[in-house]
């Protein structure tokens, strides 16, 4: 039981993560990002079944929650921000790409982890 | 998913109007064949790859909606569309469920009674409905009303209309570090006194006023507390109890919410009344006549809920865990606070010490971290703002930057008009990373030093002259 939950919360982690970084908008990319790490860790000592059982169904919300509005937003052309030159670099890599898609796919359209 | 044309009409209302190099009109029509569609999405590719958007470092005029505000009020605006006061069937009900949920999650930020929250239109329709409400209906027999001179525009000027109708306004004056002299306070509130409107949290220089003191010594004199909580709200604990409030007033789009709403909280023990200004069918217990626009109120609820949210949650600051939990204490510390507070101090050192005369408008401690007001002197503040373009910053409030005149609320703290004119704002909030704000203040430094450079007054500091003993002659 217990690995089985051990498991569940890391495969949450692990897709909470992957779809944070398909945000189109680096600032709410960044903020999922490092609000998901965070929340994961503060929560790393909880033992209590029933208040991991909360957190698990928080955690799953949020996941529906990022995924639907990863499809909402739709691929900007978001440019432009601290790192100008190494973003500018990583986009062009990835425009050159979706240039030959007929609709920019937001899947392969990930600028960068972080 | 989304058709191209579809896509690219988002991409072009999206994007907006930033910039007037924007040759491509991203509005082309639909019915163009597909090889010259292909070619116009090249095109205007090609151009953006070359257009950057700023960092946004501006995030007390507006913020940007919380990605979860936004889900929670999407299915208002698409399927749940009833009206609220509609009591006759399940459209309504559920409308008006939502509404009353949102009612409730505003009501618990600021620790109120739903039914003492009415949404509005926003923080400056709060304003002007608690400070001409009040003062109108209790007008026969108090005639005065104090306020500060660093409110917020939207005070001044409901302040300046009573005036016209026949009140008294006091506008009392604030010492150099922002704050108002208390006992000045106790001084100025005559027996006819009927509001006391201070603002929470400036939203040009940052600086919280001891909201506390004010409403006890207003509770002791039995005059209406009313204060202007839109940049305060969900950043610090707030409860309306315990700061001895009648009225606040929320803004929606302050707190990572929707624009278009907010709220007012209006006390109901002792019972606070109010002369309606906008007049209807009685809704929002007739203090607020009009639909409440459900979509937005849910927005500003979940905002609310958030922010509540982010307050009760442990955290943790560079590997160490600290419980945090709202207390009745003063002190406390959540995760936006925290955060905001690291960035904050790190932008400011790294100004500060990097180049002299720099001058940080308001009180150093008793402010929230997240608005920073620099003077930089020897600079003219509109082209530093025009050089560190690619960062979204305001010199003065975005109400007032229409006019050329340096911000009222610097001028109330007494900085000196060359000063005035050489500030800048900075906001930080929720999204802002390290990177921005190291950006930030690089290219701050970067650009305050090349704009010295190009000063002759610079010089004359440098050879040690002193500027207020030069005699400026005409020619």
């Amino acid at each position: 039981m217990a690995a089985s939950s051990r498991a569940q919360v890391l495969s949450l982690y692990r897709s909470l993560l992957k779809e944070s970084r398909a945000f189109p908008s680096y600032n709410y990319r960044t903020y999922a990002l490092r609000r998901v790490r965070d929340a994961f860790r503060e929560n790393r000592s909880v033992k209590d079944p029933q208040a991991l059982e909360l957190l698990l169904n928080k955690a799953r919300d949020s996941l529906a929650i990022i995924q639907r509005q990863v499809l909402l937003t739709p691929a900007e052309q978001e440019h432009g921000h601290s790192r100008h030159t190494i973003q500018r670099s990583v986009l062009s890599r990835s425009l050159s790409l979706s240039l030959s898609l007929p609709f920019p796919s937001l899947l392969l359209l990930s600028p960068g982890s972080l | 998913m989304m058709s191209r044309s579809v896509t690219r009409k988002l991409l072009g209302s999206i994007r907006g109007v930033s910039t007037s190099a924007r040759l491509n009109c991203p509005g082309a029509p639909a019915s163009a064949p597909a090889a010259q569609r292909g070619r116009e999405l090249i095109k205007s590719r090609e151009l953006e790859k070359d257009e950057l958007r700023p960092l946004y470092m501006d995030f007390q005029a507006t913020t940007p909606m919380d990605p979860r505000v936004l889900d929670a009020m999407l299915p208002y605006q698409v399927n749940y569309y009833g009206n609220p006061h509609s009591r006759t069937h399940a459209y309504g009900w559920e409308s008006e469920t939502a509404m009353e949920k949102a009612r409730k999650q505003v009501a618990d930020l600021i620790g109120a009674d739903p039914r003492e929250i009415v949404f509005t239109s926003g923080a400056t329709e709060s304003n002007n409905m608690s400070i001409k409400g009040v003062a109108r209906f209790y007008k026969a027999r108090k005639k005065h009303v104090i306020t500060t001179q660093t409110e917020h525009k939207c005070v001044l000027d409901s302040c300046r209309v009573l005036e016209s109708e026949g009140f008294d306004v006091t506008y009392m004056p604030v010492k150099s570090n922002g704050l108002i002299d208390l006992q000045q306070l106790v001084e100025t509130i005559r027996p006819d006194t009927s509001l006391v409107s201070v603002m929470t949290v400036n939203n040009e220089i940052g600086v919280k006023q001891p909201i506390k003191e004010i409403g006890t010594i207003c509770r002791s004199k039995n005059v209406f507390f009313h204060t202007d909580a839109a940049q305060a709200v969900g950043k610090i604990p707030i409860n309306v109890s315990e700061l001895k409030v009648d009225l606040m007033s929320i803004s929606g789009h302050k707190i990572y919410g929707p624009k278009g709403v907010g709220a007012l909280f209006v006390r109901r023990r002792p019972r606070v009344r109010i002369e309606p200004l906008q007049s209807g069918g009685g809704q929002e217990r007739g203090l607020r006549s009009g639909t409440v626009p459900t979509p937005l109120a849910v927005g500003l609820g979940a905002a609310c809920e958030l922010a509540q949210q982010e307050m009760e949650q442990v955290f943790l600051l560079g590997g160490k865990t600290c419980k945090a939990k709202l207390t009745k204490q003063k002190l406390f510390i959540c995760y936006d606070h925290a955060r905001v507070s690291m960035l904050a101090t790190r932008l400011v050192q790294k100004i500060m010490t990097e180049i002299p005369d720099v001058v940080m408008n308001g009180d150093p401690d008793q402010r929230y971290p997240g608005c920073i007001n620099l003077s930089f002197a020897y600079v003219e503040g509109e082209s530093l703002l025009m050089a560190l373009k690619d960062v979204a910053l305001s010199s003065g409030s975005a109400c007032t930057s229409a006019s050329l005149e340096p911000s009222y609320v610097l001028r109330a703290i007494g900085t000196d008009e060359d000063l005035a004119h050489s500030s800048i704002r900075f906001g930080i909030g929720r999204f802002t990373t390290e990177e921005e704000v190291d950006y930030t203040a690089e290219k701050c430094i970067q650009q305050v030093r090349r704009l010295r450079e190009m000063s002759p007054l610079w010089e004359m500091v440098q050879e040690g002259i002193d500027l207020k003993s030069i005699k400026w002659t005409q020619h």
